[in-house]
């Protein structure tokens, strides 16, 4: 059978080949880096070397990875072949970006549970390439006989922790449910009931948060981990295990001396801690011209010489059951242990419900792990998460009467507008005489606008009115802003509501504006003097901040804000004062975000007020200085009313900009305490990218912004009105 | 103007240097970790290396792609084209509008005002997907071009604003004058009062450099070609699905500033020689 497909495979590829001489390459995407990547190569290259096809290969960030296909694909600008992980598959078979592959692969080369991960609908989609599922990482120094049940676990973690020291037993990214998921089937907690929802409410769920918190709360475990702190960690030997996937191995120091277990067995329950088991798969697109060959490449990377080379180059654990049968593969105790770890792996459901579950379970894991909820009140608050955040598509709407509401207030409109106007005494011409010069100057700038900013401006307004569900957008009106306005799911004081997000948005925008001129301002008027020594230097260095990207700088800071290592805590124990956990409380975590933000904001106002400074003519100073008035009367005689012509629109713009400076609250308090320090416009991101891709909903959030910056504008332009007049 | 006290300057200096030290604070972590051997968070308070190394900056500035390509100094080439580029045509097109609703009586010029202002008001990541669309139709997909547009006119509110804010402060009498002097409206605009903008259209000129030269969603959602992606989306490929490499990471974010820092520099004698105020005296 394998015999004959490939043949078959083979031979539709030569006669492509023979039908068009001069073949286009194929097109394979990727996000690898490293040892992946240089194995991927090496991999197309033995493709190109058999079957004389080139391979044209494109890497990419991840963070904008899934955006790029999803944007690419539909208009046949995506791939051939590209590589992911299963977890986004019903997504992306939603939109119709796979081209099923139950015809050419054939179940028996790879481990069953790697094809059932690709199955959606009796289809399988993707030839799957490699394992990802989590095992525990030994310090062989420090702990010469890896635990085998929590029981022992729980006897070591003890003599290996100091945490005064910095030392601890265990380190993981216990904030991440990825991660906390082997604790909840370890503890017979089940993810989905009978009737496949996510149920959150089980004894299991309550008794491994209870475990994890007892390893935090003993010092065994430290507090606010994070990927960067656990390797950290690992390498400095002050923390003796941890529980990582396979791509930690290549961020451990030469110098450790380590070891990869399977995850311990939980004593109570007898049952092995499970891990979730991800798989990376090639996938064929949709939309190639070149169906046979995508299919051979991507076939061809996942077995044979390919899987050898992705398992020897790229460490990666091959979903090939025959690779598992070369001598490289069975001498390397690194693959074999993985493998032995994951035979136990759960594999991810690529469920929509399974997409559901990691907002809510974040939220509750974090809550418990700052001390907010107890571990036996955890299951109802994930749950009531998990409902507010779960939305059943609205019931569809005819569009008709929207377009003809539309239609009459357009006309009515006109009309209004032409009967209101007043009998003009003069022409056109006469009333404004230059507007032939003016439509020359404006008209470029208006063309580029129009097509680039204002179109997209108002496609992305009428999303609102729909219902965006894997690819499909149906009309329902109103629903989406009704949903938001009657704050389902949430009382309308508590986070998350639209009121509570509003106020926490209003109060951040006024707060950082507000820091942002004065320090500003503070800074251009010390700096204006000419008689400063030094003046250069203090500028360019004031200037700093805005000029490095600020989605780093912001991760410095989010770094500075830490618990136990972060260097502001730090500062505040030298002073003798209580160190502050930042993230545990709205008002300390909403100060971290505003100092991140002010430290961000407040060089462009002072390059802003400095060019302002600069065209207030100095005699006006010099005579107010004749007059003898003090310092302070010529601020505010002088300075101030000149400056506020320039300042104003940058006032103006930096409020607006603050009020949706999504970044920093993102990267800095990433909305903790349980979503209290978001803000509409993350907000609004949350549930375009993370929610399933609510794109309707999240247009309503950000209609429901605008809305409030119009009325904010509005005002503004009443405070525009008397400059204009002068 | 009378001479400070040195008491005075002292206290000033002093609160200055404290000012500056919290800004360079959180960029000296960045410089560690990008020095620092052991590419991975350093737990102490201490922003100063323990060790020095420049592999780092080695690996990012002459590391070549898996093929073996060395790309950096493609997309440096494609950085400065498409922050240059954006800076041209953003200027250009700003200046002129924001001189027209300066000066000019036209209907629409209030409205079009807010229509600028609105256009920042909502979200930039949910304008991705009809930017796309548009650009697939204008057959700007997968081209340089594509990119400096969106970005120009994407920073077109911002520069029209400050432009415009800024010429409402030019007196007019001096283009009264130069009327006068038998100038026509064209020659006012590019001898007079160009030249008076200056602080401001340095300030509109940076915004919008840095604007292309920082972003890199849409310059990784719209080329498809390695060697003509700009650094931004260079140094998001440190970022993997599962680990950071922070030390390349962080040495890679300090050379894609540094150009941004060296323009300032070298701008910020534009923002401060006085300009305006010698124009009104004569």
């Amino acid at each position: 059978m394998k015999r004959l497909l490939a043949l078959v495979l083979l031979a539709t590829a030569w006669s492509a080949h023979a039908a068009e001489p001069q073949t286009a390459p194929l097109k394979l995407w990727h996000a690898y880096r490293g040892g992946e990547e240089a194995a991927l190569l090496q991999a197309t290259t033995l493709f190109t070397e058999k079957t004389g096809v080139r391979v044209d290969m494109l890497a990419l960030p991840y963070d904008v990875y899934a955006a790029k296909l999803t944007n690419a694909i539909p208009h046949g600008a995506g791939p051939d072949v590209f590589i992911f992980n299963h977890e986004r598959l019903r997504n992306f078979q939603g939109q119709n970006l796979l081209a099923p592959t139950t015809a050419t692969l054939v179940r028996a080369d790879y481990f069953a549970n790697t094809v059932e991960a690709l199955e959606v609908d009796g289809q399988v989609y993707g030839y799957p390439m490699s394992l990802k599922s989590l095992a525990l990482y030994v310090n062989t120094k420090l702990v010469p006989r890896p635990p085998t049940t929590t029981a022992e676990l729980l006897a070591l973690l003890p003599t290996l922790s100091k945490p005064e020291e910095g030392r601890f037993g265990l380190a993981y990214e216990s904030g991440d449910f990825y991660f906390h998921a082997p604790f909840l089937f370890g503890f017979d907690g089940p993810l989905f009931d009978a009737t496949g929802r996510a149920s959150f409410d089980t004894p299991g769920m309550a008794r491994s948060l209870a475990f994890v918190k007892r390893l935090q709360d003993e010092g065994m475990m430290p507090q606010e981990v994070s990927g960067a702190l656990v390797k950290t960690l690992f390498n400095d030997g002050r923390v003796a295990m941890t529980i990582s996937g396979p791509w930690f191995t290549g961020e451990i120091a030469p110098s450790v001396q380590f070891r990869v277990v399977a995850l311990p067995t939980v004593s109570e329950t007898g049952t092995p801690m499970r891990p979730f088991l991800g798989v990376e798969a090639a996938f064929v697109s949709s939309r190639t011209e070149q169906a046979a060959r995508a299919h051979e490449l991507a076939r061809f990377l996942s077995l044979g010489e390919a899987s050898r080379v992705r398992t020897t180059v790229g460490r990666q654990i091959p979903a090939d059951v025959a690779a598992y049968q070369l001598q490289e593969v069975k001498d390397d105790t690194l693959i074999s242990s993985f493998r032995e770890a994951a035979k136990d792996a759960t594999p991810m459901p690529n469920t929509l419900e399974m997409a559901r579950v990691w907002e809510p379970m974040k939220l509750t894991l974090r809550a418990v792990l700052q001390g907010g909820t107890r571990p036996e009140d955890a299951g109802a608050l994930a749950d009531r998460r998990y409902r507010a955040l779960h939305r059943e598509r609205p019931p569809d709407a005819s569009p008709m009467p929207w377009l003809g509401l539309a239609g009459v207030m357009v006309l009515g409109g006109g009309t209004a507008w032409v009967l209101r106007r007043p009998a003009q005494s003069q022409t056109f011409r006469q009333r404004y005489p230059d507007v032939s010069r003016a439509v020359a100057y404006v008209a470029p700038a208006a063309a580029g606008l129009l097509v680039l900013v204002f179109i997209p401006f108002v496609v992305g307004l009428s999303l609102s009115l729909f219902h965006h569900d894997a690819g499909q957008y149906t009309f329902v009106g109103l629903a989406n802003f009704v949903d938001i306005l009657a704050s389902r799911g949430y009382s309308i004081t508590e986070p998350l509501s639209f009121y509570f997000t509003l106020a926490v948005t209003l109060l951040w925008a006024v707060v950082n504006v507000v820091l942002h001129v004065s320090i500003g301002l503070g800074l251009a008027l010390v700096l204006k003097d000419p008689l400063l020594k030094m003046r250069g230097i203090y500028r360019v260095l004031l200037i700093i901040p805005w000029a490095v990207p600020n989605y780093i700088t912001a991760l410095m800071w989010k770094g500075m804000f830490h618990r136990q290592f972060g260097a502001i805590n730090g500062l505040l124990v030298a002073l003798d004062l209580e160190p502050v956990s930042w993230f545990t409380r709205f008002s300390t975590a909403f100060a971290a975000n505003v100092a991140t933000n002010t430290w961000l904001g407040f060089p462009f106002m002072m390059v802003v007020a400095l060019g302002a400074l600069q065209s207030i003519p100095p005699e006006l100073y010099e005579a107010a200085e004749v007059d003898g008035a003090s310092k302070w009367t010529q601020f505010r005689r002088i300075t101030l009313p000149l400056l506020k012509p320039a300042m104003l629109p940058a006032v103006i713009l930096g409020s607006v900009w603050t009020f949706n400076m999504f970044n920093i609250i993102y990267l800095v308090s990433g909305g903790e305490p349980g979503g209290a320090t978001d803000i509409l416009v993350s907000e609004a991101f949350r549930w375009a990218f993370q929610r399933n891709e609510q794109y309707g909903f999240a247009a309503a959030y950000s209609v429901l912004i605008f809305v409030v910056l119009m009325g904010w504008s509005v005002f503004t332009r009443r405070l525009m009105k008397p400059e204009e007049a002068s | 103007m009378k001479k400070p006290s040195g008491l005075k300057m002292a206290v000033i200096h002093m609160g200055l240097s404290l000012m500056c030290m919290v800004t360079l604070y959180p960029v000296l972590w960045v410089v560690k970790m990008a020095l620092s051997p052991s590419d991975g968070l350093s737990l102490t308070a201490n922003p100063f290396p323990d060790a020095v190394t420049f592999d780092h900056f080695r690996d990012v500035l002459l590391g070549s792609d898996a093929q073996g390509r060395w790309v950096f100094g493609r997309q440096v080439l494609s950085s400065f084209i498409v922050s240059g580029a954006t800076t041209v045509v953003g200027l250009t097109l700003a200046v002129t509008a924001a001189y027209a609703l300066s000066r000019f009586k036209f209907p629409g010029k209030e409205g079009g005002m807010q229509a600028l202002l609105v256009t920042q008001m909502f979200p930039a990541t949910l304008m991705l997907v009809p930017i796309y669309g548009i650009l697939q139709k204008l057959r700007l997909l997968d081209s340089l071009t594509g990119l400096v547009l969106v970005y120009a006119t994407t920073a077109l509110p911002f520069c029209i604003w400050m432009l415009k804010g800024y010429f409402d402060t030019l007196p007019r009498e001096l283009e009264e004058a130069a009327v006068m002097d038998g100038a026509s409206p064209f020659q006012v605009f590019i001898k007079v009062v160009l030249p008076l903008a200056r602080p401001a259209l340095a300030v509109t000129a940076l915004f919008s450099f840095m604007t292309a030269w920082n972003e890199f969603v849409l310059a990784a959602t719209l080329i498809n070609d390695p060697t003509r992606f700009t650094l931004p989306v260079a140094l998001q490929r440190y970022v993997g699905e599962y680990k950071v490499e922070w030390g390349k990471f962080a040495a890679c974010a300090l050379i894609v500033s540094a150009p941004v820092m060296a323009l300032f520099f070298a701008l910020q004698k534009h923002l401060v020689g006085g300009l305006t105020a010698g124009g009104v005296k004569g």
